[in-house]
Parts: C-alpha cells; sequence; structure tokens
C-alpha cells in the first residue's frame, strides 16, 4: 500500500503544487546561466527551486552544513512523505527508534559536487586538516538515506541504491518485495539526485543532452517528438510510503494506490544492450514480468508512464512496451512521459515520475506530455494513445511505470488505485 | 580583543551545533562543550576550523584535545593572540 507521497521536483514542491503543475503542463526547464557560462552544450536544466529557503524549516542550521544538495533533496521529500502518511516526526533528543521503518533511497551520482568542490580541491593542495568532518557522510553513496534516517529515527534496513537512470524505480520494488517477505512493517523509498555541473557534465561530453533549445528551456524536453535531439537533466527527489495492508488498516491511514507487481532485471550487455542502450528483449522481460506479478493482461493497462527521455531509445521503449503487452498500437494504454515537464533526474527519475503517477491514480487525470505534437514518424501509428494535454480520465484505475538505465538496467513498477 | 568580546564569539561560532538550545541562556566559562551544549564530538573538527578562521589563530590537535568548557576555547584563543 502507498500511504505517503513527498516530491521535490524543478517544477514544483509537494503534493499540490506538483499535481497542479502535472495537470497545467507546467514545464521546470530553465535557462542555467551558470553551464552557458562553461560552454556546456546543453544551457538549460531542471533544478528545484527556492530550496535555500525550503530547507530552514526541515533542518538545522548543523544538518544543512553537513548536506550537499543531494542529501537535502531526499530529506525534504522523505519528510513530506512520512508526514503525509500521518507519521509523526520524532523529536531528535527522543530515544525511540522505529524497528518497523526502514528506507531505501537511491541516487545515480551521489555527492560527486562535494568530491569535485571541496574533498579533491583540498586534498590536492595539501590542506586535508581543512577538510571538516562533514565529507565522509557527504560523499558516501548512503548518505542521503543515512541521513534521513537519523531525521526520522528509522530501524529497520536502511540503505542507497544505485541502477544509474533506474534507481528509484529500482528502490520501489525493493522496498515493495522487503515488506511483501514480512521482513518491515513500512519502508520509505524513492531517489534522489543532485544538480552540480559535475554530474551533467559527463553527459554533455556525450553528446546525449538536447543543445539544440537552449532559446526555449520548456521546449528543450522532447520525449517521442521528431525533434527530440536528447534529455534534459533535471534533479530533485520523490520519496513513497510503502506500508503493508494490516498496518495501514490499523493505522487508518488514508491509502492512495497498491503496488500490484514489480520486476528488475539487467539485459547484459548483449542482443542489442550495451553499457548505455537497453537489450530490447529484456526490456520486455521486465515489462512482462511486472504485469504478470500483477496477475494483469495488458488491455488492463490504463497508462503507461514511460522512461521515453528523447533521444532515439523512445520509439524502441514504445515498441517493446506493445510487444510486452501484446497489444496493437491502437489498442495500447495511454502513453506519456513526465519528463517533458521536468526533464530527467536520473538517480531521482523513477520516484519523481512514480508519484506523479500515483497523484494521477489519485485524482484521476493523466498529465500532457507536452513537446511532441510533432510524433516521431515511427510513433504515428500510437498518435491516438499519446497524451499531449492532460485528459481527465475518472476512471483511471492501472499505470504501469518503468526505467530504463545505463548498464542495461531495467525497472517495472504496476500501481493500481486503492478502493477501500 | 578582550575576554567578553572573545566569549561572544565563540558562543556564535558554537551555536549552529548546539543540540540542547535552552542550555545557551545559562552559557558561562564553565559551560562544557560536549555535556552541557550537547555538541556532537565528531563536529568539534569544524568548531576549531571556524576558530582559526575568525581569529587568525592555527591551533595544534593537542590544544584542540585539552578544550572542554566554553572557557577553554576563549583563554586559548586569548593565550594566542597575546
Amino acid at each position: 500500500m502507498i500511504t505517503g507521497l513527498g516530491v521535490l521536483a524543478p517544477n514544483g514542491h509537494g503534493l499540490a503544487a506538483f499535481a497542479g503543475a502535472l495537470r497545467e503542463g507546467k514545464s521546470g526547464i530553465r535557462h542555467q546561466p551558470h553551464l552557458a557560462e562553461l560552454n556546456f552544450g546543453c544551457q538549460v536544466g531542471g533544478i528545484p527551486e527556492n530550496v535555500g529557503e525550503i530547507e530552514k524549516s526541515y533542518l538545522t542550521d548543523e544538518e544543512r552544513m553537513a548536506m550537499n544538495p543531494n542529501m537535502v533533496y531526499a530529506a525534504i521529500a522523505a519528510i513530506d512523505a512520512f508526514t503525509d502518511a500521518g507519521l509523526v516526526r520524532p523529536a531528535p533528543d527522543a530515544d525511540v527508534v522505529d524497528w518497523d521503518t526502514g528506507a531505501i533511497i537511491g541516487t545515480g551520482i551521489g555527492g560527486i559536487d562535494t568530491i569535485a568542490e571541496k574533498l579533491a580541491p583540498r586534498t590536492d593542495a595539501g590542506k586535508v586538516a581543512r577538510l571538516g568532518s562533514t565529507m565522509v557522510e557527504q560523499i558516501m553513496s548512503s548518505g542521503n538515506s543515512a541521513r534521513v534516517a537519523g531525521l526520522l529515527g528509522l530501524g529497520n534496513q536502511v540503505t542507497t541504491n544505485s541502477s544509474a537512470c533506474n534507481t528509484g524505480t529500482e528502490a520501489i520494488v525493493d522496498a515493495f518485495l522487503r515488506i511483501r517477505d514480512g521482513r518491515a512493517k513500512r519502508m520509505l523509498a524513492g531517489g534522489s539526485e543532485g544538480h552540480s555541473k559535475y554530474i551533467w557534465a559527463g553527459f554533455d561530453a556525450m553528446k546525449v543532452l538536447n543543445r539544440t533549445k537552449n532559446d526555449a528551456p520548456a521546449e528543450a524536453s522532447r520525449p517521442m517528438s521528431a525533434s527530440a535531439a536528447g534529455f534534459i537533466p533535471g534533479s530533485g527527489a520523490g520519496v513513497l510510503v510503502l506500508e503493508n495492508l494490516t498496518s495501514a488498516k490499523e493505522r487508518g491511514a488514508r491509502i492512495y494506490a497498491e503496488i500490484l507487481g514489480g520486476f528488475v532485471n539487467c539485459g547484459g550487455h548483449r542482443m542489442g544492450g550495451s553499457m548505455t542502450a537497453p537489450n530490447p528483449t529484456a526490456v520486455q522481460r521486465c515489462i512482462r514480468g511486472a504485469v504478470a506479478m500483477a496477475g494483469l493482461r495488458g488491455e488492463q493497462i490504463d497508462a503507461i508512464n514511460g522512461h521515453l527521455t528523447a533521444t532515439f531509445a523512445d520509439p524502441h521503449e514504445v515498441g517493446s512496451w506493445a510487444k510486452a503487452l501484446e497489444l496493437a498500437p491502437e489498442k495500447m494504454p495511454l502513453i506519456h512521459s513526465t519528463k517533458s515537464l521536468i526533464g530527467h533526474a536520473l538517480g531521482a527519475a523513477g520516484a519523481i515520475e512514480s508519484v506523479a503517477s500515483i497523484l494521477e491514480l489519485h485524482h484521476g487525470f493523466v498529465h500532457g506530455s507536452i513537446n511532441c505534437d510533432d510524433l516521431h514518424p515511427q510513433l504515428t501509428a500510437y498518435e491516438s494513445r499519446v497524451v499531449h494535454r492532460t485528459r481527465e480520465v475518472p476512471g483511471l484505475e492501472i499505470i504501469a511505470k518503468a526505467s530504463f538505465g545505463f548498464g542495461d538496467v531495467n525497472g517495472c513498477l504496476v500501481f493500481r488505485k486503492y478502493h477501500a | 580583543m578582550d575576554q567578553q568580546e572573545v566569549f561572544t564569539k565563540v558562543v556564535g561560532i558554537l551555536k549552529p551545533f548546539v543540540k540542547a538550545p535552552e542550555a545557551l541562556a545559562t552559557v558561562s566559562m564553565e559551560t562544557s562543550v560536549l555535556k552541557d551544549l550537547k555538541v556532537n564530538s565528531a563536529r568539534l573538527v569544524d568548531v576549531v576550523l571556524e576558530i582559526e578562521d575568525t581569529f587568525g589563530i592555527a591551533v595544534t590537535d593537542a590544544q584542540a584535545d585539552s578544550v572542554k568548557t566554553v572557557g577553554d576555547a576563549v583563554n586559548l584563543i586569548l593565550a594566542a593572540k597575546a
């Protein structure tokens, strides 16, 4: 059961703002002058706004001094999700640990900004003594989940997973399976990613970021478009509170939705897969695995929130969905990409997009996938299924969400609206 | 720089690290940094760096280890500035 949601996205912080932004088709992609000054090809990106102010009401001065944006984003989304679930944040000095609640909060890149801006230059300058006490907790891969554990007094498994762009989705699958195994009552699950130039530079160097829309940021992220020319980097965090039904009912918790199925796999860098491209057979096996666990047939899925980043892979992804669900193009679920509004938040992407999917189920709409009015020619047969403008779908019951990442790794979740 | 001035600056440096903010209301030269103000011992490294930058002094590891109270820090700074 999903009983709590938290989100910090480039186009909105908090459920009301984020749901409103999705509905309105509000883009969170903005011009980034610092990227222009540094000669990036792509000079736009998605960065949550006003975090410097927002974080003051979530974190103490001491905590903030020991946290980079990746950790701050995770903390804000996790506290929001915890509170949204009706759980009470324990006092910092209360010796109470919640042994039944854990967290799997992933990140794709982690604290590379701390390494680049502080650790490496001071170390190379012979100033190790000037590093202070907070380097390790900011650069350890598990820094984001570790901080959340302390903020919320979590006593079950607390860890950070990492599987590139599949990270957020994988975290939710893993947390779901942990609860299903009876090893935890509740898990916070999701992902976070900072917005450093050092994170984005490597992607820019690969020329996988769109550099053709620097003068029109809101049009830059173009999944499924004929003029798609690469993804737009994003950042932020999404966290879900997953909980077993017994616990949710005992607490009288509001239940948004349930996870019917979850699956992860890898394409082994074979059969067309590589470090940077997905093996289509593995993608289809992953989708089939999640749908089979859900006990559904393809035609029972109402909407797909795809990975759909705006690279050459989009038409292949849609083709894989059709094959896995065994549906003709005109019979496919509604297809859309949250990345069209917020860019690709890397390790946070699957989590933020899952929050989007659950809000859609909860409120009965499918948000518009903007910037693909010039649909890619290989997707012409799917035209009627691509959601260009937000649609009210009161009967929306089931959304499938998938992520496919570098390393040829895949994840798929099937969410169903909850009816008491 | 007199003792009161140094004391005020040291308390200001400690403030973000203090986990018992109510203890700041009665802070004195005798106040223990760890026991009374409940500063996380791992953060003493950061407090010392802040003191070095604020007062333009160098603090050795042995000197840092000898600081137990706010007064210890103040006296260490006054001695270094003398």
